[in-house]
């Protein structure tokens, strides 16, 4: 024991400038990583296979059922179902493994893909900014060991997310290599959005700049996507502008190929090499763009704690509502495509009996309203949960220790953040019924898409509700309002694939919203859904009055 | 509006003492951060509040601020509930946090306006002469300034309004020795204008320049409290003497310890501490020995805490340094 810790001095002693290079440490950083993310690294690891494992039982049952399995082909070619699932491979010939591929692939690339792009931005970005990065590169650390221990410790627990999943997958007596093949290119895929934002951490200088930007790349490749795979069957050339439709695209249990993946392999070198050569140009803790002077003095308007929050977060609305705004454009104007890619299909007597005829555009635009929905509601829970940031970082105490109310104080984060949810839903709505008219669409009007959209208003209200009252009552726990997010999005997505029984799919907000497309609208959900915002939001406050503010 | 001119205000709040703590509980968890503290500080004086890390400084000062809500016991601000009338009291305090966290988007310069307008009352000379004199940047995002220039806006924020009352939660960390001068100065003249502080700090020397009392907290209770007159009596001073006669009778005397003598050319070099309530008796037996010459020195606070805490460090010291050799064995 004394042995070893007395040989480093005498050997550093003999060598005292050798030794050292920009990765040292890097294994040191590696384990520690893992030692403080062993929670959520396993929770991720042993999730996606659940999931798996959840999803399978539905399609293995469908196996021996040919003519379900044909009716769910049909299905799949469906406009709508194109912009949920992917580009529908092997669909002449529907077996299990194809619907997998097809059906879940995008789907645990976007959950892999945010997960790679949390951990790398915690590990990097994030660190720097909190000082705690400091203390460690002080120690015998290399310059570039964080960087690339993080997209170590990323790369790995991907990799073991595929080898598990596969290992699933093989157990439901689905073809190993396939498997294999599929789990990998969704880890090559994940792991190109983890590089995205290896690079961003570089470029911005805070960690939700580096986390917004990550998650931009995120959107327009799930958008790229969505419209290559509608121009063309199989996708045109925008979808494989997309790292998501490299996964898919490897035509997993229907024509197997590998070079795919190789293409996003190309793309990590590419830019690990990028992240690398940007690490090497910049300060520690600084951005590429170094921060300008400001005005001496404050302007009139700034005199209340809404004014502060709004300099806080519309940088971030701006950004966000243009971004999505753009993304949803485009979409809309997809839909014009639909009646000429839809008129082989239309003569399937199998499809006209599963999804009746003219409800085409209806249902496509049913799903891109549910996404600009979700889209709002994930900034409301970011814009909602800044208060906590504020409150951690101490900026509470110190404002509250003014004459401020609690109710000011926390009324201010929710002013903003329901408002911006809300513009971010009525400009994304907008440019879809833009997009739609654009290209000449009629049927449904502008009119009744932007119903469509705004009937999400209140559901979207119940979000940010719940946000603040757990943020008011339980601080820690805020977590929650994502899994209750994720809970929306899997009923709304997966609720028939999952078997969900009914009261399982009431708990999720979105499930009272009125559908004003395809059918009435009942007032009393509205109404419902509005009540039930109002009482979280005064929960909210009655908590907020009552708790301790955490102290540092 | 209140403000500290006008002269109801001031009978009024000379009634009353700006902080009074009795017996204040206040738990997390498991940790009794608070436990039977008594604190007054009164109209118009500086009150020092000294104790190592951990024990209750700044916990006490958030419950004063309204920010946690005590378990039991009772707090009056300005004569004041801290949590019911929060708002109201704010108005005539501010706060120095001892880590200050500023927004990010904002300049220096704007923090201290947004501060300043929400206790409603900016005054723009006195922002620039703060500004002068604390050597700050004004035009710097907040994100760019070194923990020091995060505390001198929050100084500046602090000085730039008139309040009755200024709660510093060890407000010099950070700050380069003539910054704490500036400080040092600023809370005098906060005084003289008759603003009531309550200064915590573990930093002694700061408290003895501008305090009029102290008041030593461990473990979440007061353990001495008083003006530092009050607390010098408490101690012992150091006397060093030379002397003709044989000093070992003084040895003897209540009050007196540590003796020791040596000889040198003029006499018997003799040095001890003597309790400061002994002083008296103690002094003529001294002169009756012939004195050459004469020092006593008072204690500084410095020996005042280590008093206070000597105890404690000697209790943790062995332990921790058994689990120290242990570290480095392994």
């Amino acid at each position: 024991m004394s042995a070893t810790t007395a040989a480093p001095p005498l050997r550093g002693r003999d060598e005292p400038l050798r030794g050292g290079s920009t990765l040292t440490g890097t294994w040191s950083l590696v384990r520690f990583i893992l030692r403080r993310d062993r929670v959520r690294l396993v929770a991720w690891s042993l999730g996606i296979p659940l999931l798996y494992l959840g999803a399978l039982p539905e399609y293995v049952l469908m196996a021996d059922d040919a003519a379900g399995l044909q009716a769910r082909a049909a299905l799949v070619q469906s406009p709508a179902m194109i912009a949920m699932t992917g580009p529908g491979y092997g669909t002449d010939d529907y077996t299990v493994g194809a619907a997998v591929a097809n059906e879940l692939v995008l789907w645990v690339v976007l959950a892999l893909a945010v997960m790679s792009i949390l951990q790398v931005v915690r590990h990097t970005r994030a660190e720097e900014e909190s000082s705690r990065a400091e203390l460690v590169r002080a120690a015998v650390v290399g310059r570039h060991a964080a960087v690339v221990a993080t997209a170590i410790v990323v790369l790995a627990v991907n990799l073991v997310i595929a080898l598990l999943s596969a290992g699933v997958l093989v157990a439901n007596d689905l073809e190993a290599v396939d498997s294999l093949a599929m789990t990998l290119g969704i880890a090559v895929s994940a792991m190109t959005f983890g590089a995205v934002a290896l690079v961003a951490a570089q470029v911005t200088e805070h960690s939700r700049g580096a986390t917004g930007l990550s998650m931009a790349v995120l959107g327009a490749a799930f958008t790229l996507r969505t419209i290559g795979d509608m121009q063309e069957v199989h996708g045109s050339w925008v979808s494989w502008l997309s790292p998501i439709a490299w996964a898919q695209q490897m035509r997993s249990y229907v024509d197997l190929r590998w070079w795919p993946a190789a293409i996003g392999v190309v793309a990590i070198v590419l830019l690990l090499l990028a992240a690398s050569a940007l690490a090497s140009r910049r300060d520690f803790g600084g951005g590429l763009i170094p921060d300008r002077r400001g005005p001496a003095d404050a302007r009139a308007g700034l005199r209340s704690p809404a004014a502060v929050v709004w300099g806080q977060q519309r940088m971030s609305l701006l950004w966000t509502a243009l971004g999505l705004g753009v993304m949803w454009l485009a979409t809309g104007t997809v839909i014009a495509q639909i009646p000429a890619m839809t008129e082989t299909l239309q003569e399937n007597p199998v499809y006209s009996a599963l999804l009746g005829e003219g409800d085409l555009e209806k249902a496509f635009l049913g799903i891109i309203v549910l996404y600009a929905a979700l889209g709002a509601a994930a900034f409301g829970l970011v814009a909602t949960l800044r208060a906590k940031a504020e409150e951690e970082a101490g900026r509470a105490e110190y404002a509250l220790a003014t004459p401020v109310s609690r109710t000011r104080w926390l009324g201010a984060t929710l002013v903003v953040s329901s408002i911006g949810t809300a513009v971010v839903m009525v400009t994304g709505i907008l440019a879809l019924a833009a997009g739609a008219a654009a290209s000449g669409v009629h049927e449904p009007s502008s009119g009744a898409i932007a119903e469509a959209g705004l009937l999400y208003l209140p559901a979207l209200l119940v979000l940010v509700g719940l946000a603040a009252a757990l943020y008011a009552w339980v601080p820690r726990a805020t977590a929650l309002v994502w899994l209750v997010f994720g809970y929306t999005l899997v009923v709304e997505m997966f609720a028939d694939l999952f078997g969900l029984p009914e009261w399982a799919r009431q708990v999720s907000p979105f499930w009272w919203v009125p559908d004003s497309l395809t059918g009435d609208v009942d007032w009393a959900h509205v109404g419902g859904l509005c009540a039930v915002a109002v009482v979280l939001f005064l929960l909210a406050f009655a908590g907020f009055r009552r708790r301790d503010i955490a102290t540092r | 509006m209140t403000t500290t001119a006008s002269p109801t205000t001031a009978s009024r709040t000379a009634a009353t003492p700006a902080v009074e703590i009795h017996d204040l509980r206040k738990s997390f968890g498991t940790v009794q951060a608070l436990d039977g503290l008594d604190l007054t500080v009164e109209h118009g004086q500086v009150a020092g509040f000294l104790g190592p890390n951990g024990a209750g400084k700044s916990t006490t000062i958030r419950v004063l601020l309204g920010l946690l809500r005590s378990d039991s016991g009772t707090a009056r601000l300005l004569g004041g509930d801290p949590w019911r009338d929060a708002v109201a009291l704010h108005r005539r305090l501010a706060y120095v946090p001892g880590d200050v966290s500023l927004w990010p988007n904002l300049t220096g310069g704007e923090a201290i306006d947004y501060l300043a307008r929400l206790r409603g009352k900016p005054d723009k000379k006195r922002k620039a002469e703060l500004l002068e004199r604390f050597e700050l940047d004004p035009t710097k995002k907040a994100r760019t300034y070194s923990k020091g220039n995060r505390q001198k806006v929050a100084l500046v924020a602090a000085f730039v309004s008139q309040v009755d009352l200024l709660v510093l939660d060890e407000p010099t960390s950070g700050l380069d020795p003539l910054m704490e001068a500036v400080f040092t100065e600023h809370v005098r003249e906060a005084k003289a204008a008759g603003t009531s502080v309550l200064l915590s700090s573990h930093i002694l020397s700061e408290v003895e320049k501008v305090c009029d009392t102290v008041t030593i907290i461990r473990g979440g209770r007061a353990v001495e409290s008083g003006t530092l007159d009050d607390l010098r009596h408490l101690t012992r001073s150091s006397v060093t003497a030379v002397v003709d006669g044989d000093p070992s009778a003084i040895a003897a005397m209540t009050g007196v310890h540590d003796l020791a003598a040596t000889q040198n050319g003029v006499g018997t070099r003799v040095t001890f501490d003597v309790d400061n309530s002994e002083m008296g008796r103690v002094l003529p037996a001294i002169s009756a020995l012939g004195v050459h010459s004469f020092t006593a020195q008072p204690p500084s606070l410095e020996e005042l805490f280590m008093r206070h805490y000597g105890d404690e460090l000697a209790a943790d010291g062995v332990p921790a340094e058994s689990t120290r050799s242990q570290a480095g064995a392994r």
